[in-house]
């Protein structure tokens, strides 16, 4: 029976995985720790992004201070509306006009990493590619058909994606093999890639800015734990002497 | 001085409430059977959750606001702004989990040693009700963040009530306050899962503490220490104190006071859970996406139904049994009777001999195949639904009823192992 249960437990991720995305993501390699990253994420994020995407859950002050910024620098620089440093981080998008314009209102990205996860939004922005089909000129293969123009495009490039043709049954497939920038952005390849590694590690810091300290003091509590665990064990086997004589 | 002014006061208060006695009878004098193991952590520890769940729940209500518009952002107030408030928040959402977790095992426990046959067959039912209101207690929690899952895992149970024929679609309304899930459902919920139902959790707590000191704790030899007053020898006696309404009508026999035996005991458990605990809270807090699903990270938006809508992993066993049924009335019939038939376990076991240790191969089989069967339900009613996993649940559903349906069979005349007279011999 033990055995039995050992093997539906190890089974149940691969089950649940089955029901998850077709195309495989990247892995999105982000440190919480490095300020650095953090720092130019929140820049990129603040510059691109924002615009369009608010975080509305979250805080100037609060990035300013988890990230090492400096108030005056924060706000000189990071906020381009005439909120306060104390103020939650939304932007002038108007929602209504916004969805007129897009298909659907921009949404509020202070949670979308805990809502797709790292991996999804590192593979996301890298998979932009040249399609004239669409209203922007660009579609994208983990979101198919997605409203969002290429933002990016003066960093990385006009993305043009190389296509393998299959005939299947007498019916042209064709498949994604990968996707080339054509040089003319800013960054190199890779260059490009830590800038958006850069961004997505700002997300994740944004979807759950107390997680550094969460897991800093999750330490000391299980250490606690552990030493009066030790004191109790001995404590009882002290009382059932009593008992067991 | 100090110890004359101690016993002063405590003569005082015990000549106006029963203060000592109640202390001696429930606690330093309650006789608790001696050989006690793994599985017996799990009440005190129910009991522990049930108290982080009120404590930080006050708190949470501190800075919650019940409003369809401030739900979802005020939940990420006191995940950013209000100090410490991440951490009240955790230990209440995985609290929500660990609760089930422990109460499932507490369950578990009552089932392989009989802890539900006669004279306890009332602390088993008392139990089941805290199960049925801790099932609605989480469901309408479930609602308050307000999110994707919250709003539409809420959709799909309440629709459940739409296949009672003739009331169904006005007792759908009734439930919500309005045509749709809103901020009048929301207003509602958030009502009884602050007041009423924790209200309704520690009565039934406590007539379930009530229903068992009355009757004594089994264990899991399921054989009872107090025997028959004037049968026990002096020298084979426990040899503590217990209270006169024990030790005046029984001898009592391999037991010790539960203060302060079982209190050190416990609160070894105590700490090997809070390790668990803690290791969650800090380091996994959204359990895999089962104890906090991604789509709850997206406020609730009635015009975009999410991919795969999943109920929290403490219902999916009953929820996949719901799906196993193609018709949705007789579904929601069958899903019902899955969780009200646990409530007439003591009278469905016609058996004598209580605990799994002496009773039939058979029985052992049937409670091994309900086990996996209640397992595998659980993890499908957590996947989408396909037409082979469909089928599964369909098997799984008919091993869950087939357990009651042999144990009903073969408990009246079960050929058993002789059960020994004492624990300790």
């Amino acid at each position: 029976m033990k055995k039995l249960l050992i093997t539906l437990f190890a089974l149940l991720p691969s089950l649940v995985l089955a029901a998850g995305p077709s195309i495989p993501l990247d892995k999105a390699d982000y440190d919480l720790t490095d300020k650095a990253s953090l720092q130019n994420g929140a820049k990129l994020f603040m510059n691109y992004c924002f615009g369009c995407h608010a975080t509305g859950y979250q805080r100037y002050e609060r990035v300013a201070n988890d990230l090492d910024i400096p108030n005056d620098i924060m706000m000189d620089n990071l906020v381009f509306t005439d909120q306060k440093i104390g103020d939650l981080m939304h932007n002038a998008m108007d929602k209504k006009e916004a969805a007129k314009w897009f298909g659907a209102a921009p949404p509020d990205l202070t949670l979308v990493a805990r809502l797709r996860g790292a991996d999804w939004l590192y593979t996301y922005l890298r998979s932009f590619y040249a399609d004239p089909s669409r209203p922007f000129g660009v579609n994208n293969s983990v979101f198919p058909d997605v409203g969002m123009p290429h933002v990016l495009e003066e960093l990385q490039g006009i993305p043009n994606a190389v296509f393998e043709t299959e005939m299947v049954d007498g019916v042209e497939h064709k498949t994604l093999v990968s996707i080339e920038a054509d040089g003319s952005g800013e960054l190199s390849t890779d260059e490009y890639n830590q800038a958006v590694l850069d961004m997505v590690n700002f997300l994740v810091y944004a979807g759950e800015p107390m997680r550094v300290e969460r897991e800093r003091l999750g330490v000391f509590v299980l250490g606690f734990i552990f030493i009066f665990f030790i004191i109790a064990y001995l404590l009882k086997k002290e009382f059932w002497r009593d008992v067991h004589h | 001085m100090i110890k004359g002014l101690v016993t002063g006061v405590i003569d005082w208060v015990d000549a106006r409430i029963p203060m000592s006695d109640t202390w001696n009878k429930h606690l330093a004098q309650y006789p608790t059977p001696i050989n006690f193991n793994f599985w017996y952590f799990f009440g005190s520890l129910a009991m522990l959750v049930l108290v982080n769940q009120i404590l930080t729940g006050i708190w949470l209500t501190m800075n919650y606001n019940p409003s369809a518009e401030g739900a979802f952002a005020s939940i990420e107030y006191i995940m950013r702004d209000v100090e410490y408030g991440w951490l009240l928040r955790y230990m209440h959402s995985t609290g929500a989990s660990f609760f089930f977790i422990v109460v499932y095992l507490h369950m578990f426990r009552g089932l392989i040693y009989g802890s539900y046959q006669k004279p306890r067959e009332l602390i088993w039912v008392f139990g089941m009700l805290i199960f049925f209101v801790l099932m609605a207690e989480a469901f309408m929690g479930y609602l308050l963040p307000w999110g994707q899952m919250s709003f539409w895992g809420a959709q799909v149970i309440i629709s459940l009530f739409g296949a009672i024929p003739i009331i169904g679609d006005d007792l759908t309304q009734w439930i919500r306050g309005d045509f749709v899930i809103s901020g009048a459902t929301l207003t509602r919920f958030f009502a009884l899962h602050v007041v009423a139902l924790p209200l309704v959790l520690v009565v039934l707590v406590f007539l379930h503490i009530v229903a068992l000191h009355e009757v004594g704790s089994n264990n899991p030899e399921g054989i009872e220490i107090k025997k028959k007053k004037g049968t026990v020898p002096e020298s084979e006696l426990s040899p503590f104190k217990y209270h006169k309404q024990f030790s005046g009508k029984k001898d009592i026999v391999d037991a010790a006071p539960f203060f302060p035996y079982f209190v050190v005991k416990d609160v070894v458990g105590v700490a090997v859970f809070l390790f668990f605990f803690a290791a969650v809270i800090f380091y996994w807090p959204e359990g895999g996406g089962y104890f906090l699903e991604p789509p709850n990270f997206e406020p609730a938006n009635g015009l975009k139904t999410p991919e795969h809508i999943a109920p929290v992993w403490y219902y999916t066993p009953f929820y996949a049994i719901l799906r196993a049924i193609p018709d949705k009335l007789l579904g929601v019939i069958v899903f019902g009777s899955s969780v009200a038939i646990l409530i007439f376990l003591p009278w469905i076991d016609r058996g004598k001999v209580r605990s799994i240790r002496y009773r039939s191969t058979l029985h052992k089989l049937n409670i091994v195949q309900f086990t996996i069967c209640f397992i595998i339900l659980g993890i499908l009613g957590a996947l989408p639904a396909t037409p082979l996993y469909t089928i599964i649940s369909q098997i799984c559903s008919f091993g869950y009823f087939a357990f009651f349906v042999l144990l009903f069979i073969y408990s009246k005349n079960e050929k058993c192992k002789p059960v020994p007279e004492r624990i300790t011999k």
